[in-house]
């Protein structure tokens, strides 16, 4: 073992190959084909052509709230539920990077590894690595490669801490947002974002103190905002450490996928999808090419020069550089 | 691109329940700049087997107090063997004597760390590996 070189940085994959691996079911493709999805490989962009018209049927569900809220102990019981239905369950567990040394614990598998060793679930946990969309990009692949491998639910575990985290599920087609007691202001917990993506509210750890009040904060609020016409957001208490209240949770999702279907908002959810993924891998390309023009010019250097001597403003300078670059002012 | 990320599995076979030498060398990889995929303890070898190639792990540590550790040497390795994914590196590490090295070795255990080994060592050995794996 471990003598063999093992290519970190494979190019000679066949992309026709490693589709069809993925269509196959093939455990160690649909991995490899995700690390080069993390990775940015050029690989990627020449199977997922191929992956493409094979996508679309599953059932993508975002799950997300506050660290520690339970949601990785309730995709634990999802899965063991859709399992049960017979459904084949992908799950995309996505935990911080340190931006320091860009090293991660990812521990959302933990909960879940009853279900390791079970061939209808298939468990990845990928870390936040870069802030300028390179993670939503791998998490929307890792998803579409599920999708392509025949994974009937999606579930996507994501804290909801920031704005990152917050656009990556907000794409899915069934949005779960889970609450807790005891965090203090229960609703400025969920605020940043969340309670706009909602469209399943869960207060867990509803065996402690103070569950009630948070359902109420949370009804008074959506009382607010009623701007739903076709769903009526359900707020919903569990335990998941017990699994109580577990199957209410699984026929709302259900009940939501119906209502999507019905309404036809299907397949708007995706497309707004792709469009967030499109514009945010154009914000990346530009970020590239902007990266490499300055490196190219020695205008930053000069211009920051001029400002540090105080002969310009950084206003001015500003100006400066991107004409030098070779852009117009707007 | 920058180099890619290590990632790693760490996990606690059998049936102790102690999980600090786990957590103390899972933080080390992270602290390293790796990815640690943490299982918990009370690993079966085919729930870590699962979780190495899911997760497409490039290296499997496994943190072993309980004595057992020729039984899941060989168990994993056997199971690596026949899912294809023996060119992980398998690296373990608890209470293990130095007489039984040499046939964790011959088991496909690439380096083994015993009770006094720094962390440091283990980061340091692996890093070196996949510097060199990283070549092809
Ligand atoms: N009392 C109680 N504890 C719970 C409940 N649900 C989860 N927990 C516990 O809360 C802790 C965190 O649970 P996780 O499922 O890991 O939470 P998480 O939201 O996935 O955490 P991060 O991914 O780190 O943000 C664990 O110790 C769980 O056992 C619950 O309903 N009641
Ligand atoms: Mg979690």
């Amino acid at each position: 073992m471990s003598g063999e070189p093992r290519p970190l940085h494979s190019r000679r994959d066949d992309p026709q190959a490693l589709a069809a691996g993925v269509r196959r079911g093939d455990l160690r493709t649909i991995a490899r084909l995700i690390t080069f999805a993390e990775r940015d490989e050029a690989a990627v962009a020449q199977v997922m052509p191929l992956l493409q018209p094979h996508t679309g049927r599953a059932h993508i569900v975002g799950i997300t709230g506050a660290p520690g809220c339970g949601k990785s102990t309730l995709v634990d019981q999802v899965i063991a539920i859709a399992r049960a239905a017979t459904l084949r369950v992908g799950v995309v567990a996505v935990d911080p990077s340190s931006p320091f040394t860009r090293g991660a614990i990812l521990a959302d598998r933990l909960r879940m590894q009853r279900h390791s060793t079970d061939t209808g679930t298939f468990i990845r946990s990928l870390a936040s690595r870069d802030e300028l969309g390179g993670l939503s990009a791998a998490t929307w692949d890792t998803v579409r490669i599920l999708d392509a491998a025949g994974y009937d639910v999606i579930l996507i575990e994501t804290v909801g801490a920031g704005q990152l985290e917050t656009d990556i599920v907000a794409g899915a087609h069934t949005v779960v947002v889970v609450a807790v007691p005891g965090l203090g202001d229960s609703i400025q917990a969920i605020k940043a974002g969340l309670m706009e993506i909602a469209d399943i509210f869960v207060v867990n750890m509803a065996d402690r103190p103070d569950a009630a009040q948070v359902v109420n904060d949370l009804r008074d609020m959506l009382r607010l905002n009623p701007d739903h016409p076709t769903w009526e957001i359900p707020i919903l208490t569990t335990v998941a450490t017990v699994g109580a209240g577990l199957p209410e949770l699984w026929a709302a999702i259900e009940r939501h996928r119906a209502n999507l279907r019905e309404s036809g908002a299907w397949a708007g959810r995706l497309k707004n999808q792709a469009r967030a993924e499109l514009l945010k891998s154009l914000d990346r390309q530009w970020h590239h090419h902007v990266q490499e023009r300055v490196a190219a010019s020695g205008s930053l250097a000069r211009l920051a020069e001029e400002v540090a001597s105080k002969r310009l403003d950084t206003h001015s300078a500003a100006t400066l550089l991107w004409e030098e670059l070779g852009w117009k002012q707007r | 691109m920058s180099d890619p990320i290590i990632r790693v599995v760490v996990a606690k076979p059998g049936m102790d329940g102690h999980d600090r030498g786990a957590k103390i060398i899972a933080r080390a990889f992270r602290d390293a700049g790796m990815e640690v995929i943490y299982t918990g303890i009370f690993q079966t070898p085919e729930q870590i087997v699962s979780a190495v190639i899911q997760e497409d792990a490039d290296v499997l540590g496994l943190s072993i107090l309980s004595g057992a550790h020729v039984h899941y040497a060989q168990e994993i390795s056997r199971l690596l063997r026949e899912q294809g994914a023996d060119d992980v590196l398998f690296v373990m590490g608890g209470t293990i004597s130095k007489a039984d090295r040499p046939r964790l070795n011959e088991l496909g255990v690439a380096a083994v760390f015993g009770p006094g080994a720094r962390t440091g060592d283990v980061v340091k050995f692996v890093r070196d590996w996949a510097a060199e794996h990283r070549a092809a």
